[in-house]
């Protein structure tokens, strides 16, 4: 037992709480994120979404994932950034989070990249400006600057409104 | 406990479940004046089997009790004693001890040994008074069910000598703990003298050698749970003459068939068919847990080995296969039959199925648009496919269907425990248990179905002396009937009782400050049972009348999307009858649309629909619009407002009204058009989303998209 507690200690601290280094990113507008890859299901287009009667503006709806009924986020909408068009470009990220499925429209997934601890650096304090909360910590790949999502805790949050509070 | 042992306490437990379930059946078929032996039979060999299991296990209470049940029903079989309704009370009592002492180790719940401790007592009383008196009378029979045989042959007897019989046993040694083999050496002890051939040593083949008046049957059943039945050989040995591999008693009187075949036909004749027997015995391998489920092919090669040979040698076999079959249960040929399988699996296939059709859907949708002339043959294949996806969809849902009897079967002992204390006479009819319906509606329809049998019993069936004096047959009837009707499925509850008082019903509703009069139809008086708290009984008992109970019924059943209906004479009986819908997994829709969105409205809840003429619809306040129907005014509820949606449409009378009908009163909901009805497969909207006010769930239509079930229900209560 006593070892197996040190090990969990230990964690933490060798990758700043991500379990694996290896990261999905995407842009939404000019900036660039990136998720944790074991947490993605599948990538695919975006078409016909049904609409959910008083659903906050970013769920767009659901689609059927052969079968299941999946919801749809858009992030762009919900964190503000760029213009919400879709065409044949747009693509929705699948996660599998907390035992559930649901995908996430974006403006484009660039590629997989595996970060070192080095390039890892804690999220800076903003103050009350932005909410931090769901933010990781940031990523330096070259010149770029990735933003790393924790995705698990943002779709679970309240007001993604993804989950029945009920539930938890 | 060793963890090699763990492994099997799963298959031991849920065994045994079954084993209390058939042995309690028995019981309640088990007519005392006359008690059947089969069925004596299989409740011996069902506490015998628990036995042996607990044995091994080590779960010593289990065994202690079911020891008891078994001595005093060995002597109840034998005719040493005469069965007495008593003692089926008390039996049935110690099969609610060992399933107590079941969950125990399993690890829900406890056992109480308090209650154990009286059974048994019962028990021994039971066994010690007859003992008492049949001391002498009756000869100790030491072979069970080889009696009839050592009669019919005696020269037959040698292998089953009152003194016992020897058995040399064979199984290898591998994985088996040293405690497992103390233990099970130990029960091996008990049976008779134990003789060690080779001592265990792992990975070698441990054989031993026993004396003893049991049956084959007996050792197998306790070396089963720890030994892999395919290899563990028991041979039993027979003086004088070489050693026959026996499978169980059967076999030994095989062996003895062949000996007078011998006689008739040349000696080689008989070496033939012994080694054919062997080597159909060494194929043979058991599919259960417990020996017992291969009897059917052995009776088969048996047979073929035997009519070859000469005419009087089968003649010789029959008697020894009609006692066979006499002595085994149908049930446990129905055994190797059928396979578990979780429940997940199944719901997968099912997935996959609706997938599949929904494709087919999707290409036949494509293969419309081409040339029928150039393409016939992919228009053939196309209709194949289509008749194919539609049986294998069917085919599929039938795996989840299970005959109602499931359900009907825990019945005779809640009427007849219930009946006891209420001191009424109340025989059970079950009429159409092999009807069949989905698994997830068999679980949820018990409770109410309980409730109703309760119902029907406490306030239906008069007491004894108050039937006669109406004409009545002292002894009451409560009827379980279940049917098809439709694309639904009906269960009824029906009493020969009081029936229901409109006049008591009408007085309790007003005191309630109900709003009822005089002038209600019966039907309308009857549901106010189903109020929250509405009791007409005078006095409450533990059984019912506290007025909980019926509004929980129906609540349950319409959760299930069903209804509930009353009929009801008094002083003649009341029927209540459910219906229900075949599965939970699909529905009957109407397909509306409203913009660019398709909504599907459960057909259940749809009374009519139609087009509305501008005068029909007017306004109460300047707002709140009303449809004029047949006399009635309906609220008009506007889907496209409750969904936030553009319509094609906003003048109701360019649209369609659809009047639903649910708990909640009738509304008209306007549509801009109907589609057209499918049944479609419900899929759960919250398994990756949250709750939906006013939607139910989700399915896929034909072109793979999503549509939104209509919660009828919800919407009509959300306008109110």
């Amino acid at each position: 037992m006593s070892q197996q507690l040190s090990v969990a200690d230990k964690m933490p601290n060798e990758a700043v709480g991500f379990a694996s280094n290896e990261f999905l990113t995407f842009r939404l507008g000019s900036e660039e994120y990136g998720i944790d890859i074991l947490k993605v299901q599948e990538i695919r287009g975006y078409d016909a979404i049904t609409q959910i009667a008083n659903a906050p503006e970013f769920i767009k709806g659901v689609v059927n994932l052969r079968g299941i009924i999946v919801p749809i986020v858009d992030m762009r909408i919900k964190f503000s950034l760029g213009h919400a068009e879709y065409d044949q470009f747009t693509v929705v990220i699948i996660l599998n989070v907390a035992g559930r499925v649901m995908g996430v429209v974006v403006d484009g997934v660039s590629d997989v990249i595996t970060l070192e601890a080095g390039q890892m650096r804690p999220t800076p304090e903003f103050g009350s400006i932005i909410n931090t909360e769901y933010i990781k910590g940031l990523g330096t790949v070259d010149e770029r600057m990735l933003i790393l999502l924790d995705i698990e805790k943002l779709m679970g949050s309240t007001d993604m409104g993804l989950i029945d509070q009920v539930v938890n | 406990m060793s963890t090699d042992l763990e492994q099997f306490y799963e298959v031991f437990f849920e065994e045994s479940a079954e084993l209390l379930a058939e042995m309690e059946t028995c019981l309640l078929r088990l007519d005392v004046n006359s008690p059947d032996l089969e069925d004596m039979n299989a409740i011996f060999r069902a506490a015998h089997s628990i036995k042996g299991g607990a044995g091994t296990f080590g779960f010593m209470d289990m065994m202690e009790m079911t020891h008891m049940l078994e001595s005093l029903l060995d002597k109840l079989r034998k005719g040493e004693i005469e069965v007495k309704s008593e003692m089926i009370d008390s039996f049935l009592r110690a099969g609610d001890v060992i399933r107590g002492q079941l969950a125990g180790h399993r690890g829900d719940g406890e056992a109480d040994p308090a209650d154990a401790a009286v059974v048994c007592e019962e028990l021994k009383r039971f066994s010690e008074t007859i003992s008492e008196s049949a001391v002498g009378s009756v000869a100790p029979t030491p072979v069970e069910s080889n009696i009839e045989l050592a009669t019919a042959e005696p020269e037959s007897v040698v292998a089953l000598d009152p003194a016992g019989t020897a058995f040399s046993i064979e199984f290898p040694g591998e994985g088996v703990t040293s405690k497992v083999m103390d233990n099970l050496l130990d029960n091996l002890e008990d049976m008779g003298s134990l003789e060690r051939i080779s001592e265990v040593v792992d990975g070698v083949h441990c054989r031993l050698r026993l004396v003893t008046e049991s049956s084959e049957e007996d050792i197998w059943e306790i070396l089963a749970f720890v030994v892999d039945p395919s290899e563990l050989k028991i041979v039993a040995e027979t003086a004088g003459k070489q050693a026959v591999p026996v499978d169980n008693a059967l076999e030994v009187k095989s062996s003895v068939a062949d000996e007078s075949l011998a006689e008739l036909d040349t000696a080689t004749a008989s070496d033939d068919s012994n080694q054919e027997q062997e080597t159909s015995l060494s194929q043979q391998q058991p599919y259960g847990f417990f020996p017992g489920a291969p009897a059917a092919p052995a009776d088969v090669t048996e047979d073929d080995s035997m009519g070859a040979e000469s005419q009087s040698a089968s003649n010789n076999t029959k008697p020894a296969k009609v006692e066979k079959k006499s002595g085994k249960p149908a049930s446990t040929s129905s055994e190797s039959s059928s396979i578990r399988v979780s429940i997940e699996k199944v719901d997968q296939m099912i997935n996959l199925v609706g997938e599949l059709v929904i494709t087919r859907a999707m290409l036949a949708q494509a293969v419309s648009m081409v040339d029928p002339v150039i393409c016939e043959k992919l228009l053939g294949g196309m209709s194949q496919l289509e008749h194919n996806t539609r049986d294998l969809q069917e085919a599929v849902m039938s795996i989840r269907m299970l005959p109602i009897s499931f359900v009907f079967s825990r019945y005779p002992r809640v009427v007849r425990d219930l009946a006891m204390k209420l001191n009424k006479q109340v025989e059970l009819k079950t009429v159409g248990e092999s009807t069949e319906l989905d698994k997830g509606l068999i679980e949820k329809i018990t409770d109410p179905l309980n409730h109703l049998v309760r119902n029907s019993l406490d306030h239906g069936i008069e007491l004894p002396d108050k039937r006669l004096a109406a004409g009545k047959p002292a002894k009451g009837t409560v009827t379980l009937r279940a049917f098809h009707q439709g694309g639904s499925i009906v269960i009824e509850v029906s009493d020969d009782g009081a029936g229901l008082s409109r006049d008591r019903i009408l007085s309790v509703a007003r005191t309630r400050g109900l709003s009822v009069h005089d002038g209600m139809a019966d039907q309308e008086v009857w549901m106010l049972i189903f109020d929250a708290g509405f009791s007409t009984a005078a006095v409450v008992t533990d059984v019912s009348g506290r007025g909980v109970g019926m509004d929980v019924v129906k609540r349950n059943i319409q959760a299930m999307g069903g209804r509930i209906e009353i009929d009801s004479v008094f002083g003649v009986g009341t029927r209540i009858s459910i219906r229900l819908p075949l599965t939970l997994a699909i529905l009957d829709g109407l397909s509306v649309s409203v913009g660019d969105q398709m909504f599907i409205v459960p057909i259940s809840h749809i009374t009519e629909s139609f087009q509305a003429q501008p005068g029909d619809v007017k306004t109460v306040s300047g707002s709140g619009q009303v449809v004029h129907v047949r006399g009635e005014y309906l609220p008009v509820i506007a889907l496209h407002e409750i969904f936030n949606i553009r319509p094609k449409t906003s003048d109701i009378d360019k649209g369609i009204l659809v009047i639903l009908e649910s708990e909640g009163g009738k509304v008209a909901m306007f549509v801009d058009a109907l589609i057209g009805q499918h049944q479609v497969v419900i899929k759960s909207l919250e398994n990756n989303y949250r709750r939906v006010q006013g939607v139910s769930g989700a399915t896929i239509m034909g072109d793979g998209k999503v549509a939104l079930i209509l919660d009828v229900d919800g919407l009509v209560t959300a306008s109110k």
